[in-house]
């Protein structure tokens, strides 16, 4: 056991944390023959965002998916407060607090908003817990309180994405897995999604994000992996990694041979 | 005899026969909808039901608590065969669960051969159920059949929307049949979601056995293969995997199948099953959602 970090301000910049709340080591992921994820070790401390970065393809999506436990990793561990969860089903992991914003939204569309978000706190007994998360959702997204008894297939792609967001967060999670918030968004709207995660991420909300836009994403993050073909080839601190932009587009690309 | 009567007439039986074909479409619906699969031995808890219900009340139950039980059964059955024969075979691709779902078809009726032989049992009634109500000097009747028929499929689709729409289990059914994907993300126990689905089509796949033999007058082990095919037809029409579209479906088919009987030549009668099987052809080719257009959306 490691021995547990200074609390000082700006101690562990950069550094692993000493006690991650999500840890992922040796993580390596198969679709059929294909090798989507080869060995990657990531970690994210309680109150921390971390960005993952990548071109398409590279793993991101598939790593976040094996997390929560939609697909089933070939080898490696997943420890989510030191506790394995890569052989859990998805109900468990989110019950222990993993929830995931997928890519594309996937809310129910036949369902209302406020089915939606009910749904998003399936896992949950605390009745009065839940109205109380639903109404700071509402608070946070009027246009969903506006839009509660509606059909969430007839909203708007911004309002989709506020949807999945608030249905990932009814979970209360201690991990918030985002995918690709920003996809197919207005760049408005885009603003208006990251204003809202940066007010989670004051509330002390964890977060592991992948997102295609890089400045967006390391303003937010404190830390970031970039992924290539399923391998972390670049890791550092997001100030660091916005301070050497030549270096993040390498690790996106790769050196050409 | 007036028009307007022999037409209302044709309108009570059209939904007496379409609220069997609406209890079994919802069921097939369903379990199409969370498992996209077509479960042939759907037809089979009809079978369960009637038995049932014959069963217990040649032990002399009453027929109330017969008919409760037999439904009861008939869910359990559908519970018990998800379990043992769907549950292993998950995920493999559709053409094995389609095998999947003949074979316990030829095994549960040749069960019901084994244990009832093949020939058909008289269905007794208690006496009540055989009176009818006459109106207009007799030009309309209501049998108690009919009455109950309704009465028991009003009762189910009102229970069944209530579910669906005010309870966690039944919304999450709805969400895992729209996306079983999200679904597992957030945090849907998926298997009792199927489990519940299996006991509620069954369950009523059980009452329209009930109801079936209670018109027809007798049971026989391959009573549900006819109305499973109606029925089938029925949520197609409607959309395969809607609950609303199946109910649709369902007493759209009744309709047609009493006003082609009633109000076409006489010639054209035998041929009602040839009529409603080139419909299913005609919604499968030229509109494959059924009437109530349902947004195919692309999934991952």
């Amino acid at each position: 056991m490691p021995e547990r970090a200074p609390d000082a301000p700006g101690a562990v910049v950069g550094k692993l944390p000493a006690e991650p709340l999500l840890e992922v080591s040796d993580l390596r992921v198969n679709y059929g023959a294909v090798a989507a994820v080869r060995g990657v070790y990531l970690s994210v401390a309680a109150g921390e965002v971390v960005a993952l970065l990548g071109a398409n393809g590279a793993g991101k999506s598939t790593l976040l998916r094996t997390v929560s436990g939609l697909t089933r990793p070939r080898a490696g561990r997943i420890l989510l407060d030191g506790h394995a969860i890569h052989r859990l089903p998805p109900a468990r992991i989110v019950r222990l607090g993993v929830a995931h914003c997928p890519e594309g939204r996937r809310v129910f569309g036949t369902l209302t908003v406020a089915e939606n978000l009910r749904l998003g706190a399936a896992a949950r007994a605390d009745r009065a817990g839940v109205a109380a998360d639903r109404d700071r959702i509402y608070a946070m997204f009027p246009v969903l309180g506006e839009r509660m008894t509606q059909p969430a297939g007839t909203l708007s792609g911004g309002e989709q994405q506020m949807l999945a967001l608030g249905r990932a967060l009814m979970a209360r999670p201690r991990v918030l897995l985002l995918d690709e918030p920003s996809l197919g968004l207005a760049p408005l709207l885009v603003r208006q999604i990251f204003r809202t995660l940066a007010e989670l991420k004051a509330d002390g909300v964890t977060m592991l994000l992948v997102e295609q836009n890089i400045n967006l994403a390391l303003d937010l993050a404190d830390r970031a992996y970039v992924l290539r073909t399923g391998e972390v080839s670049l890791a550092g601190s997001a100030a660091d990694l916005k301070a050497d932009y030549e270096a993040v587009a390498a690790a996106y690309l790769g050196a050409r041979p | 005899m007036s028009l307007e009567l022999y037409i209302t007439q044709q309108i009570i039986n059209a939904i007496s026969l379409g609220s069997l074909y609406a209890l079994v479409a919802i069921g097939l619906s369903m379990i199409f909808g969370i498992l996209r699969m077509t479960n042939f031995a759907h037809g089979d808890m009809m079978m369960v039901g009637g038995y049932t219900t014959l069963v217990l009340q040649t032990l002399g139950l009453d027929f109330g608590w017969a008919v409760i039980v037999g439904i009861a059964l008939g869910g359990l059955a559908g519970v018990i065969v998800e379990r043992v024969a769907y549950r292993p075979v998950r995920g493999a691709p559709e053409v094995t669960l389609l095998l999947t779902s003949l074979a316990v078809t030829y095994i549960l009726e040749n069960l019901g051969i084994l244990i009832f032989t093949s020939s058909g049992r008289n269905f007794p009634l208690p006496d009540w159920m055989n009176s009818a109500f006459q109106l207009f000097d007799g030009q309309i009747t209501f049998t108690q059949i009919n009455l109950l028929t309704v009465g028991l499929t009003a009762v189910a689709l009102g229970t069944l929307g209530w579910f669906v729409t005010r309870t966690d289990l039944g919304l999450g059914m709805r969400a895992a049949a729209e996306d079983m994907g999200a679904a597992h993300l957030v945090g849907l126990d998926v298997n009792r979601l199927i489990v519940a689905a299996f006991a509620i089509a069954s369950a009523f796949a059980g009452l329209a056995g009930i109801l079936w033999a209670a018109q027809a007058g007798v049971v026989e082990p391959t009573m549900g293969f006819t109305p499973l095919l109606k029925a089938f037809v029925g949520a197609i029409i409607g959309g395969f995997g809607s609950i609303a579209g199946a109910l649709l479906g369902g007493y759209l088919l009744g309709a047609l199948e009493v006003f082609i009987v009633a109000f076409l030549p006489s010639e054209v009668s035998p041929y009602r099953d040839a009529i409603v099987f080139t419909l299913l052809i005609a919604f499968l080719l030229f509109r494959p959602n059924g009437v109530l257009k349902r947004v195919q959306e692309v999934k991952l």
